[in-house]
Formats: C-alpha cells, structure tokens, sequence
C-alpha cells in the first residue's frame, strides 16, 4: 500500500520511463487486455474472463503490431498471472515491455544500462538511490554505472553452484538450482547480466548462430532480483509453431486445453529481426524506492480490496 | 490432501507420518520457469527443523490434529498433569515438550491441548493471564526522576518490566504471545 508521497514516487518513475523512450522515438502502444487465444506457455496460469483470457504479457499483441510496420514501441500495462504470490510476485502487476527493430539482445542489455542509469538521473528523490549512480540495497551499495557484468548461463552454473548446466538439465532440476545456489549472488556489486539459456527455455527467442542448442536470451538481475527478461525475438513461424505445439502437449498432459494462435503465426514472418524485453515495474521501484517487496509499490493488492 | 500452493507460514502438514509446521515460506519463479515453494519446516513432535523446496503438483496430508480444553491439574518430578474438562480423562506434557509456557502456567488454568492422533504435543495457553507480583521493589510515591518502568518477577518464577506503581502482591494481566505487561487488575 502507498501514502501519497509512495504514490508520487511511482508517478514520478513511470513518467521517467514514458520519456526515456518517447525521446528516442518510441511509440507508446496499448494493446487489449483481454484476448481469446493467448500464447501457450506451460508455466503460466491465465485467469478467464467469460469466454476470453486476461494476458499474462503483452507480447502477441505487440508483436501483431511489429509485423504491422512498427520499429520502435513500448507499453506499460497490468499483467494477470493465477498463483503467483511472493515477495516478487503478485497476481496482477505492472510490466514494462519494449521492441526494437533491427536490434538483437546485446543491443538490449546496453539499452538497459542507459535505461536505469537514466531512471536515476532523474529522479534522484527516490529513496533507494546514492549519489553518483548507485543503489542503496540492505546497507550496502550497489554500482549503476555501466558496463554491467555479463555472464553466460553456462558460466553462472559453473561457477556458483559447481554444476555443468547440460546435466542440471538432464536431472530435470535447472530451476531449482537457479533459485536456491545461483539467484542470490546475481547482480549484488553491479547488475549482471545472465544471457545464452538452453534453447528449450526461451521458446519466443531465436537459437543462437554460434550454438544451437543456446537461445539468444538473457535475463537481468539486480540485488538478487530478476529484473527483466530479453531476447531476440524468433521470427521464422515455422520454428515458432513447432516450439508451441511442443508447449501446448505439456499443457494438455496436465489436463489444459489450448489452441494454437493463429493469426499471430501468419503475422509473424511480416516481422524482421527485432529484439524485445519485458521488465517488473514493481520490481524496479522496489529496488529504486528501498522497499522490501513489490506488495509495497502498488496502489493495492487484491487483498486491501 | 494439500497442493504446494496451499503452503504459507503456520500451515501444518504430515510428512513421512509426523506433524510439521511450516515456519518460513517463500514463493519463487524463475523467468519463463516453474513456480517453486520454499519453505522452512518445524516437525512439531522433535522441534527438528528443515528446508525444502517444492513443486506445484507436490501433495501432503493433513495431519490428524485436535485442539482440546484441559485444565492443568499439577506438576510432579518434569510431567505437567492435565485433565479434559469434558471426559475428565488425564494426560501429562514435559517440561520440555512445554517450553516457554511454563513461564505463565499456574494450578486450575485451561489451555488448549494440541493432540497428534491420541499424543499430546504441544498447548496453547490463553492470551490473556492474570499472575501475582511475587517479588517488586517499593514504590517511592511521586518519584518522577525514576524510569518508566522495573523489573518484578511473577508467581511462575518469571520476570518482565512493569510501570513503577506495580507492587508486590498486586495481580497483573499479562500477553502470553509477547510476555508483555497489559494491565494491573483488581481482584
């Protein structure tokens, strides 16, 4: 819950965001909430409204609008996931999403770098920022100033949980190990970036040209916390549907009916190489007011209503 | 049955045939992953404590327990002696198994007994308990430079720091959750 002066603070950040990337020729985009076929994902849980869905993400819809001819847009708009309640997590919330024409994710990750750095800049009121760039996190600081560390998913496994990330895989236990050995030592001295997931976990993102089996993902973390999730986007519908009739057989061993989104899959070879990401905007003003969970930078959560 | 997505802090579950409370509980989900439950976990019988992370589609049983109102009766050698207001039947707790509440039981008080199947484990005892000021330092009357409170130990044998006007012999309610001074009551 927030005090006018919370509310003022998380006024202040959205409107930071709307004009970082309206200054560098963004279209701000707002795509329906409520759709009749959503993209099929194994481990997101839609609500149904009547005969139709609230989305989990905004990404069908925005990508519609790439194959339209857009190159720059971006929107912020509320989410709605069943049975994500946590520190982190909130059954509806405020997502941040962007697409960008002509890039690909290590463009994204140096976008991200000037995107909070920018943040910042501007609203140095915020009571989670230190001077010069920095962030005050549970007493300690955290550094701003680019570059940022970039590690490979393959890399972070090695190195904090001692593991070869192949056989993590194998064993059936890469989430596990990512939450409990490898999240909290991500991003405590300066953001990191954790990029070249398997390719089985990043079903809208292309394959790597250098290694098939790696897609051209990456996820930014701050303080331990996931921050944004990015990738180049898969653009080849062939590709794309294959990766969604794998996800949609997950989805109806556990007993859930889906259908393939059709329009979406005859759009999407109108749509060049593009990068695109989604970011929490509660998580960001959870790290950038010094608040303990996201429950603390929302207007409401369910339960106050 | 319970899903890992009914788990939260205090809920209480069977696992491996022994009743466990859950004493931390945090929801986690890795971008584009699975939804993961980690929890902190009591076994309620040993005070044995782990940590666990589970799954959505992991499943636990109910354990069979039973709150019941028992009177307690006495104390001989480390067994406390309770009797059910209702059957009359008698069953005893030790010292250990009662812990902290013994800084608050006395004689003919009812609490609520936590039974495993026919095992008594654990009481809860009522918020609120009134207990005599065995041993308080006298009051200098209008001594206003003094703190605001001082240390008096209660007929259980337990201290905790009360306003300067409390005496010995006087009777004092007491918060059992916090062992906190509420009021001084006239009897």
């Amino acid at each position: 819950m927030l005090t006018p002066e919370g509310l003022r603070q998380r006024s202040n950040l959205l409107q930071a965001i709307r004009s970082f990337f309206l200054e560098r020729d963004y279209i701000e985009v707002d795509t329906p909430l409520r759709l009749p076929v959503l993209i099929p994902e194994s481990n997101l849980v839609p609500f149904a409204s009547e005969d139709c869905f609230l989305h989990t993400s905004p990404e069908l819809c925005m990508k519609r609008l790439l194959a339209r001819g857009c190159s720059r847009i971006f929107q912020i708009c509320h989410c709605f996931r069943k049975e994500e309640q946590g520190r982190l997590h909130q059954s509806e919330f405020t997502m941040l999403e962007w697409y960008h024409r002509g890039w690909n994710y290590f463009d994204l990750m140096r976008q991200c770098e000037e995107l909070i750095s920018a943040l910042v800049h501007r609203c140095p009121d915020l009571p989670g920022i230190l001077p010069g760039n920095g962030l005050n996190w549970r007493d300690k600081r955290i550094e701003l100033t680019p570059p940022w560390d970039r590690l490979t998913v393959a890399a972070a496994f090695q190195r904090y949980a001692g593991k070869e990330v192949g056989e993590v895989l194998r064993a059936g236990n890469f989430d596990e190990v990512l939450v409990v050995e490898i999240e909290p030592h991500l991003g405590q001295e300066r953001p990191v970036f954790l990029y070249d997931y398997p390719v089985e976990l990043g079903s809208l993102a292309r394959h790597s040209l250098k290694d098939p089996n790696v897609a051209e993902r990456f996820e930014l973390y701050v303080a331990g916390v996931e921050l944004a999730n990015g990738f180049s986007e898969l653009v080849d519908p062939q590709e794309q549907r294959h990766r969604f009739l794998r996800e949609m057989e997950t989805l109806r061993l556990a007993g859930k009916k889906t259908e393939l989104p059709e329009k979406f899959l005859a759009e999407l070879s109108l749509v060049d190489e593009t990068a695109g990401i989604a970011l929490g905007v509660e998580r960001l003003g959870m790290l950038l007011m010094g608040r303990p969970d996201i429950s603390t930078v929302m207007p409401f959560i369910f339960e106050e209503l | 049955m319970y899903t890992a997505s009914d788990l939260r802090k205090g809920l209480k579950i069977q696992i491996d045939g022994e009743p466990y409370i859950v004493t931390e509980f945090d929801f986690s989900k890795p971008g584009k992953g699975q939804a993961l439950y980690r929890t902190k976990m009591r076994n309620m019988i040993t005070g044995v404590q782990f940590t666990q992370t589970y799954r959505s589609n992991d499943k636990f049983e109910r354990p069979n327990l039973e709150e019941r109102n028992m009177q307690f009766l006495y104390a001989q050698d480390d067994e406390y002696h309770f009797m059910d207001t209702a059957s009359f039947e008698q069953i005893f707790l030790t010292k250990e198994q009662l812990g902290d509440n013994l800084n608050f039981l006395i004689d003919n008080m009812e609490v609520q007994v936590l039974f495993f199947g026919d095992r008594p484990i654990d009481i809860t005892l009522p918020t609120f308990v009134n207990l005599e000021v065995t041993v308080a330092d006298p009051w200098a009357k209008g001594d206003t430079s003094g703190s605001d409170t001082k240390p008096v130990t209660v007929q259980t044998g337990f201290q905790l720091q009360v306003p300067p006007f409390v005496e010995q012999g006087d009777k004092i309610q007491i918060d059992t959750r916090t062992g906190t001074y509420i009021t001084r009551v006239k009897e």
